[in-house]
């Protein structure tokens, strides 16, 4: 195995494009260096993406659009003036990954990179509407977050292809999200089963929502049966119900050790009420703001 | 084999590593600090916790290569000389280790989080240190611990 | 060996809580733990392991590995002694596969080499040839008719005829007629429960560096509960004479009874024979995980009869417990100490060692006894339920006291359970109330406590300090107390002892730091070695005195004259007899070496609160309680210690860890994340009360602490838990999935 650290991202591309082997880029390294440590692969080269210009920058433009740099870690996330009040699902998913010390590392873009089925951060993505910049020696590209995702630990990105940055649009008076996961300890656990409600409310009626399940099938889910079951409600009991059983509807998992597949359905669908009444309380506070 | 110069505990340093040696093997085999310890290799138990340019973070989820330019930090940089830093003595007063393999990883978290935390609640301890395992003691001693040395740190 | 009764005067050292001799080395980094030494030329091992739970082993061939460069040495069973028997031999199957691979991560093969990236390396060029065999990885399938069978003829003869060939041994106890106790029962309850293997969990995985040389001597630095145990059993296993390996523990970043055998340093020395290097072996958290002591599963059986006063009539109990693909799963234990807190005039309990396809059991604090206390202390909870009586009422009545007879047989001598049952039923957090969704149990817990081989060795220095050599490894901070009751007997300050573990060539053979024995055994040789010493000093004054012996006595660190006959003398204290005791007769030291049998039982009463979510199934404990008796607590804040860490290793096994095997027979959850020991944000602080009622057995009325303290929780935190759920739940761990369905299962009726 090589180890490079290219400073622009021409290197990095051409690092990428000329090897023969196989490539592997390094953000955080929370999930590579557990994967080379468990033997399950060993890459031929690995790009370390973080002395790459604007890897560890979040910035928003003008009219309110969020880019997220490919390497930026968890614990920045919280600290960026604004991004907590367009986006506190979206937070919360990256704050809940590992623990202090992985927060000091982890990025959004490696967990979306990583594709577990159980990751948290890509239902959040998800349900946001998210898009990710994608630069290849052919150019660049954008893409929407679900339509990279293909199956467990795979996405469709092609080979050299980083991923430079994940974007958030700009967002509407009335909206927000949230995101939630159950684990059985208090921290420290993959997901068993996550759910992601992005919703914007006017006159405390949901006009437009996006619910995204995790760890319920081989990728992450966008649910838009659930969404349905909530739009023109005031999330009143009857959509609540409705939403849990879209969500429960929705759900392909498996039995392993986190979970059997009639507890991660169920809970789902738990999970799909909690985060829908959280988001949408959220989505009230701001739109009176 | 790879080149490295960084600073460790303030004194600039390097070594040569194989591509794949995380910079816990580094710090251990190459540069023999063995204050961080490794429990897992895989970011689960934190007794590799060392910082990494002021922030926490697990040793063993770090190339050593990565370490080119950086500033770490690890347990044996706690003490300035005879002094021990507050976390340690109150460690000490409150017994809170048992067997002690956990502890240098707990010192290095616990001191980034009075860093940025002077006056943690005792949930907010428990939450920062949730990557640390400690099979002895139940965290209780800990958690006291970290709180007493925050309250010894804010005195002074 | 009895309380010292000439003990009038109050403690001076014991029990007060000094700053531990070790700690500065362990706050900052420089105690060296099993991983933390090197030698020069070190070579790294590394161990290749079976993936399949049971299959042959056709071939091993290791030419790949030997041809490259880096490799310096192979091993496979036939590098090892080919003539053992019985448990030595177990070991040594254990270690190192001979002609089956018997559960996933058995170890297969070991390659020596330059490093520990090129040994991992090497270890993809073994080529082992396989033939898969059926297999079973759970106790109760495990004696189905048809399962297959781990090992033919291995039954001694405890087992009664007929019985499937996987139970290998059969124990039975208790007293009395069940059946005519049931008879008188206004209530009768019988329930089944079954409890997960869990895994000690010390953070600091195995470790050790070996030196072999050609002419078979040996040196050998491991993290280990006990060395003289270690260099015992490696000198049969590699064919060595055990003296002449001499063994240094490391400091030990937890056991917890996982560090009571050997895993790795037989193959490190033989590969370090092979190579004549010394050879360094660290497992990963994998290998911990699969081939290094889980504890046992268990399933099992109670029936309890009650009066309606609360009055227990009979109580029967069957527990079957897997230890693995090799024999001495503590059935027995768990068999003697689930009903040891109770006077019982009916009791009668079984247990059957069952073999099947997962790593050995090693000891797990109190092995055994968590398990039986959770199936007896759950039927007790639900007839208190049943018949309206509460819980700590109805153990209080119930509870043995000096000279009532165990129901496993001999009567107990003075005990403090009944004194920690008064403690808690007195105790805030059980008049504390409960808010809704919560839930409250107790649980009362037992184990017998070691002792073992002691060997206590004391040296005074010229400038009148200590030197305090013991043989059992500090765990847990023994060392404070070890030098807290040397310093207490000399009269002299903590400060001026100095406590080493001594390594196996610098004293007798010492017992393996188990059985909670360590403050109780070591600490009893160590009084008595100072006592010893104090004989030697007081022979020195009397000498300077020119006085008999018996004239002079040791009071306050100082030699006086027993009184005015013996004649007026400025009293000598320790240092000054020190400093000319070369000229007065030579060193002085004084010894000691006994197997004592005075470990006193010990009981403890736990109170949980847990509150659980009735939709997800989560259950988190609110608030916990300890109350143990001591006997006399040594050094405070690390009996505190052992309470806390116990109820806590307790709640993991209440609620979340648990060893999970796939349909393949593998392990399924071999790392930190998806084995689920609790973390700091799961629990609240853990309360404890001291209770000391001295053990007549030792000096100052020591009582083992380390393993009670594991023995009430999982009861204690299952009633708490049903409580809250309203749903009796027998199996654990409660994960969420389980308890979930318990609770919609009630619910649906
Ligand atoms: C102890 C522990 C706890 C964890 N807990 C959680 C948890 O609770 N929830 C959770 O979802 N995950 C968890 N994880 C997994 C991991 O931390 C997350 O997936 C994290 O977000 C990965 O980010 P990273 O920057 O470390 O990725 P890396 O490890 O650097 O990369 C991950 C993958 O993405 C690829 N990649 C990285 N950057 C790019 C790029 N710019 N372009 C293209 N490909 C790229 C890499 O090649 C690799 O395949 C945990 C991991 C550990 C060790
Ligand atoms: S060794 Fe790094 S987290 Fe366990
Ligand atoms: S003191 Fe032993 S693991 Fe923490």
């Amino acid at each position: 195995m090589e180890y490079a650290a290219p400073a622009t991202l021409d290197n990095a591309l051409a690092l990428a494009h000329e090897t023969d082997g196989q490539v592997r880029f390094l953000a955080g390294g929370t999930d590579v260096l557990v994967q080379l440590r468990s033997g399950l692969f060993e890459p031929d080269l690995v790009i370390d993406i973080k002395q790459i210009p604007g890897m560890l920058d979040v910035t928003r433009s003008p009219e309110g659009a969020w880019t997220i740099g490919a390497a930026v870690p968890g614990r920045i996330l919280g600290t960026i003036e604004g991004l907590r009040d367009d986006w506190p699902g979206i937070v919360e998913a990256m704050e809940l990954i590992g623990s202090t010390q992985i927060q000091s590392r982890a990025s959004l873009v490696g967990n979306l990179c990583n594709a577990s089925p159980a990751a948290d951060g890509i239902p959040a993505m998800v349900a946001a509407g998210a898009t990710v910049s994608i630069a290849g020696v052919d150019g660049l590209r954008t893409a929407e977050v679900a339509d990279i995702l293909m199956a467990p630990g795979q996405t469709n990105l092609k080979k050299g292809e980083i991923v430079t940055s994940i974007d958030l649009p700009a967002r509407v008076a009335g909206s927000a999200d949230a995101y939630l996961r159950f684990i059985p300890r208090t921290e420290m656990d993959i997901a068993v089963a996550g759910c992601a409600v992005n919703l914007t409310v006017k006159d405390s009626q949901v006009c437009t929502a996006r619910v995204s399940l995790g760890a319920v099938a081989p990728t992450v889910l966008l649910v838009p049966d659930a969404a349905t079951a909530i739009c023109g409600t005031c999330l009143d009991e009857t959509a609540l119900n409705d939403l849990a059983a879209a969500c429960r509807a929705a759900c392909r998992p498996i039995d392993d050790k986190r979970g059997t597949v009639a507890f991660r359905t169920d809970i789902a669908g738990v999970l799909a009420r909690r985060a829908a009444i959280l988001a949408y309380r959220r989505a009230q506070e701001r739109e009176s703001a | 084999m790879i080149h490295v110069k960084m600073k460790v505990n303030g004194d600039p340093t390097e070594f040569l590593c194989d591509p794949r040696e995380t910079m816990l093997d580094a710090l251990r085999d190459r540069l023999n600090l063995t204050g961080a310890k490794e429990g897992c290799g895989t970011g689960d138990c934190g007794a590799c916790s060392i910082l990494l340019d002021g922030n926490v973070v697990c040793s063993c989820l770090v190339l050593a290569a990565e370490g080119q330019d950086r500033e770490i930090e690890t347990v044996e940089g706690m003490a300035a000389g005879e002094d021990l830093h507050p976390l340690q003595r109150k460690f000490l007063e409150h017994a809170a280790l048992q067997c002690g393999v956990c502890t240098p990883g707990i010192l290095v978290a616990a001191k980034a989080l009075l860093e940025r935390v002077p006056d943690p609640t005792e949930s907010e301890i428990r939450y920062w240190l949730a990557g640390n395992l400690c099979r002895c003691t139940g965290y209780d001693k800990i958690v006291h611990a970290v709180a007493d040395a925050a309250i010894e740190m804010r005195s002074t | 060996m009895a309380l010292d009764d000439l003990r009038t005067k109050e403690f001076r050292v014991v029990g007060t809580r000094p700053i531990r001799p070790d700690g500065i080395d362990k706050v900052t980094g420089r105690a060296k733990f099993g991983a933390d030494v090197t030698a020069s030329g070190m070579l790294h091992g590394a161990i290749l392991r079976s993936p399949h739970p049971h299959a042959r082993i056709l071939s091993i061939d290791v030419s790949r590995a030997i041809a490259e460069p880096a490799v310096k040495a192979v091993v496979t069973r036939a590098d090892f002694a080919g003539n053992l028997e019985g448990e030595d031999w177990n070991v040594l199957e254990n270690i190192m596969a001979g002609e089956r691979a018997l559960y996933d991560g058995h170890a297969i093969a070991a390659v020596a080499a330059t490093s520990a990236l090129s040994a991992r390396d090497a270890l993809k060029l073994i080529d082992v040839t396989y033939e898969k065999l059926p297999f079973v990885t759970d106790v109760d399938e495990a004696i189905r008719p048809g399962a297959p069978v781990i090992r033919e003829g291995a039954a001694d003869e405890s087992v009664p005829e007929g019985l499937h060939p996987n139970i290998v041994r059969y124990h039975e106890n208790g007293h009395g007629d069940v059946e005519k106790g049931f008879a008188e029962a206004d209530l009768v309850i019988e329930r089944s429960f079954v409890t997960e293997a869990t895994h000690q969990g010390y953070i600091e995985p195995h470790a050790c560096l070996a030196q072999l040389g050609p002419d078979g001597k040996g040196e050998l630095w491991c993290c280990t509960q006990g060395h003289f145990a270690a260099a015992r059993i490696c000198a049969k296993l590699v064919g060595i004479d055990a003296s002449q390996l001499r063994v240094t523990p490391s400091e030990i970043g937890g056991g917890f009874g996982g560090k009571t055998t050997v895993f790795i340093e037989p193959v490190a020395l033989a590969l370090s024979r092979k190579a004549n290097r010394p050879v360094k072996i660290v497992m990963s958290r994998s290998e911990v995980f699969r081939a290094t002591g889980p504890t046992s599963s268990a399933s099992m059986n109670v029936k309890i009869g009650m009066r309606k006063n609360g009055d227990i009539t009979a109580a029967e109990g069957e527990f079957r417990l897997q230890g693995g693909a090799f024999p001495n799963a503590p059935m027995e234990f768990a068999a003697m100490c689930a009903f040891a807190p109770y006077d019982l005039e009916h009791v009668r309990s079984r247990g059957w060692d069952i073999l099947c396809n997962r790593p050995k059991q090693a000891a797990y604090r109190a092995p055994g006894s968590p398990m039986g206390a959770f199936a007896v202390e759950s039927v007790i909870d639900e007839l208190c339920n049943r018949l309206k009586l509460d819980p700590i009422e109805v153990r209080l009545r119930n509870a043995v006291k000096e000279g009532a007879r165990a129901a496993f047989g001999p009567r107990f001598q003075r005990i403090g359970l009944i004194e920690t049952l008064e403690q808690a039923k007195a105790h805030p957090h059980y008049m504390a109330e409960l808010k809704p969704g919560q839930g409250r149990g107790v649980s009362c817990g037992f184990w017998f406590n070691h002792s073992g081989e002691t060997s206590v060795s004391l040296a005074l220095s010229y400038d009148g300090t200590v030197s305090l050599s013991v043989g059992t490894p500090d765990i847990g901070g023994s060392r404070a107390s070890m030098c807290q009751m040397a310093a207490e007997e000399l009269g002299i300050p903590y400060e001026n002892v100095r406590t080493t573990i001594a390594d196996t060539g610098s004293l007798g053979y010492n017992d393996i730091s188990h059985g909670s024995r360590v403050t109780y055994a070591s600490g009893l040789a160590t009084i008595r070695a100072a006592q010893d010493t104090i004989r030697k000093l007081c022979a020195r004054a009397a000498a300077r005195w020119e006085i008999d012996e018996e004239a002079v006595v040791w009071e306050d660190g100082h030699a006086r004259p027993a009184g005015p006959n013996a004649g007026e003398f400025e009293p000598l204290s320790l240092a000054a007899i020190a400093a000319d005791m070369g000229e007065t007769g030579g060193p002085i030291a004084g010894h000691f070496e006994i197997t004592p049998n005075g470990a006193g039982v010990s009981f403890a009463t736990h109170i949980v609160d847990a509150e659980v979510d009735r939709e997800t199934g989560a259950a988190k404990v609110v608030r916990y309680t300890v109350v143990q008796d001591a006997g006399k607590a040594i050094h405070p804040s690390y009996v505190e210690g052992q309470y806390q860490g116990g109820a806590v290793q307790g709640i993991g096994w209440a609620l979340n860890e648990e060893y999970v095997y796939g349909d393949d027979g593998c392990l399924q959850n071999a790392g930190f994340l998806d084995y689920r020991m609790p973390v700091a944000s799961d629990l609240p602080f853990i309360d404890t009360v001291i209770v000391e009622v001295p053990n007549p057995g030792h000096p100052y009325g020591v009582r083992g602490v380390g393993e009670t303290s594991i023995c009430p929780p999982l009861a204690a935190i299952a009633n708490a838990v049903s409580n809250a759920a309203d749903v009796r739940m027998t199996h654990l761990p409660m994960s969420p999935p389980r308890l979930l369905k318990a609770i919609q299962e009630k619910e649906l009726g």
